[in-house]
């Protein structure tokens, strides 16, 4: 559809303003990123042992890998500015145009993430090159292909639990204490603040009942082959499984929403 | 500005009726959202509640990080927790608002008022949920001072507030040198968004760090004096008063630099609205 990629460019435009803004987000992120490094490199130290199954450079991959999934998957401002689209009343345009909001949001996301992907690569990618002794590879063509089908799955299931929460704004009139709620238990449970393989296996196991570890520990766990054969089948089939859930759950939320909209909106 | 009135009261309890007023201002702001007030609550307590799980979680593996045990690592997350919050408390939003002001031109108005333009700049807003969320801080570091049998003296207290306060004088003047280059580009937002990931470091014990990393985040930047230091202190864990001597100093340098920076940049600011 042409006015999508008309969408698209519109976004590139506007979210090349915020370049400075990207790069000093990715740079500063790789601070805690680096002493969370250390912190493992000194508890590997004093015990000359496995922590579960990760070896010292295992679990350093594990951050950077983590680092690279988040880079391309994560929502920016996106949530943001949809709840400032409700409050505002900038979507009554799209109720009277042929444009659809959420493809129009989803064309806004991928444009942002393109950009923001290029402006980190630098930062990023030194980063990754400094520490590359500790960089194992994946762990096999497969395993990547799988990693990056899998990346992408996250990034869309991403995208469609933010869109989600931002509808909310047609309800409250402060969604911002959601959204931080809900990042909260996505960085724990979703694989941020450590591998959730060196949880006890029942905690792991109840885990993986939520869609937080398809967010990014999954196409992580992919990359270092710790999920393979029939495992990362069903893997890849829950994933996808989940991002038509919340697909269904984004649009459903949205006619309601518009319903409530238009109420008060009058 | 020398008229009468203002003259018969002293500056220091004139400045002390105008924090007030600025206090009751924000109570009141506070209470027209009271759900609001009590979620942003939630939100800091889940987040703190992750910092701890993930020390928990490393201590399922290791038992020591460094010299470093468990409950040792949980009374410095309470302790960073704590001046954080403070901090937040009293600070932070308005250095986060301060773009806002110079965009706006807000601040001109504010410069023409009789009084230290750098005070109510830092001190307009009072950010209450941080008190609460201070003290819920102190509750996990006496439930860890338990766990480790510390009953700790009347006087090692007393330095570990004074030592909270040179924490927290560090965390303003850092964040309020970076708000200053709102002057000379409104887009500073991502700077201070940055600052965010400095508050990580301060919870992590120092002796997990060396060479150039742990140098950087003592003298540069002190982010491992910050919380370690007062930590330490409650925890016996300090051979020399060397190192709470260095966070004064540090304190004192930070706020100096602050304030010169901000004075440099004053006088090259020419109005936004203008």
């Amino acid at each position: 559809m042409r006015k999508y990629w008309h969408v698209i460019r519109i976004g590139f435009e506007n979210t090349l303003v915020y370049r400075v803004n990207f790069l000093l987000r990715a740079g500063f992120g790789l601070i805690p990123l680096l002493a969370t490094i250390y912190l493992w490199q000194t508890v590997y130290r004093g015990q000359n042992s496995l922590v579960g199954d990760y070896s010292l450079a295992g679990m350093i991959s594990y951050y950077l890998l983590v680092t690279v999934v988040d880079t391309l998957t994560a929502v920016n401002e996106d949530d943001w500015q949809i709840a400032a689209d409700i409050k505002d009343g900038n979507i009554s345009q799209f109720l009277l145009k042929p444009i659809d909001y959420l493809t129009y949001r989803l064309c806004l996301f991928f444009s942002g993430k393109i950009i923001f992907t290029v402006v980190s690569l630098a930062p990023v990618g030194i980063f990754i090159f400094c520490l590359r002794q500790y960089m194992v590879a994946p762990a096999g063509e497969w395993a990547l292909a799988c990693f990056l089908l899998s990346t992408l799955l996250a990034g869309l299931l991403q995208f469609f639990i933010s869109y989600t929460l931002a509808l909310m704004a047609f309800w409250l009139l402060e969604v911002s204490t959601i959204i931080f709620m809900a990042f909260a238990f996505e960085y724990l449970a979703g694989g941020h603040v450590f591998p959730l393989n060196i949880l006890p296996p029942a905690l792991e196991a109840a885990l993986n009942c939520t869609p937080f570890p398809y967010l990014l520990f999954f196409p992580v766990s992919i990359y270092l082959g710790q999920v393979r054969g029939a495992a990362l089948w069903r893997g890849l089939g829950v994933q996808a499984a989940w991002l038509v859930f919340f697909y269904l759950l984004a649009r459903l939320v949205w006619h309601r929403g518009i319903r409530k909209y238009s109420a008060v909106g009058g | 500005m020398d008229t009468e009135p203002v003259k018969s009261i002293s500056w220091p309890r004139r400045y002390a009726g105008i924090y007030a007023a600025l206090w009751r201002n924000s109570v009141v702001r506070e209470m027209g959202f009271k759900s609001n007030f009590l979620l942003w609550i939630v939100v800091e307590l889940l987040w703190f509640a992750l910092q701890l799980c993930f020390i928990g979680v490393i201590y399922l593996h290791t038992d020591h990080i460094a010299s470093w045990t468990k409950w040792q690592v949980v009374m410095l997350v309470g302790a960073s927790q704590f001046i954080q919050q403070l901090f937040q408390a009293l600070f932070l939003s308005n250095c986060i608002q301060f773009s806002e002001l110079v965009r706006t031109g807000r601040l001109d108005f504010m410069l023409l008022l009789p009084m230290n333009t750098r005070f109510l700049v830092s001190l307009r807003v009072v950010d209450l949920g941080g008190f609460v969320n201070g003290a819920s801080a102190l509750v996990v570091m006496g439930y860890a001072a338990r766990q480790l049998h510390l009953s700790p003296s009347a006087g090692q207290i007393l330095g570990f507030l004074l030592l909270c306060l040179a924490g927290i004088l560090i965390h303003y003047s850092l964040m309020f040198l970076l708000s200053s280059v709102a002057f000379w580009t409104v887009r500073a937002q991502g700077i201070i968004w940055g600052y965010y990931s400095f508050f990580n470091i301060a919870r992590l014990p120092d002796a997990a760090f060396q060479g150039f990393f742990k140098a950087f985040f003592t003298f540069a930047i002190p982010m491992l004096l910050v919380a370690n230091v007062p930590a330490k202190l409650l925890l016996n864990k300090l051979q020399s008063p060397g190192s709470m001597l260095l966070l004064a100093g540090m304190a004192c340098a930070c706020f100096v630099l602050s304030e010169l920076f901000w004075r440099f940049s004053l006088r090259h600011y020419t109005s936004a609205s203008a």
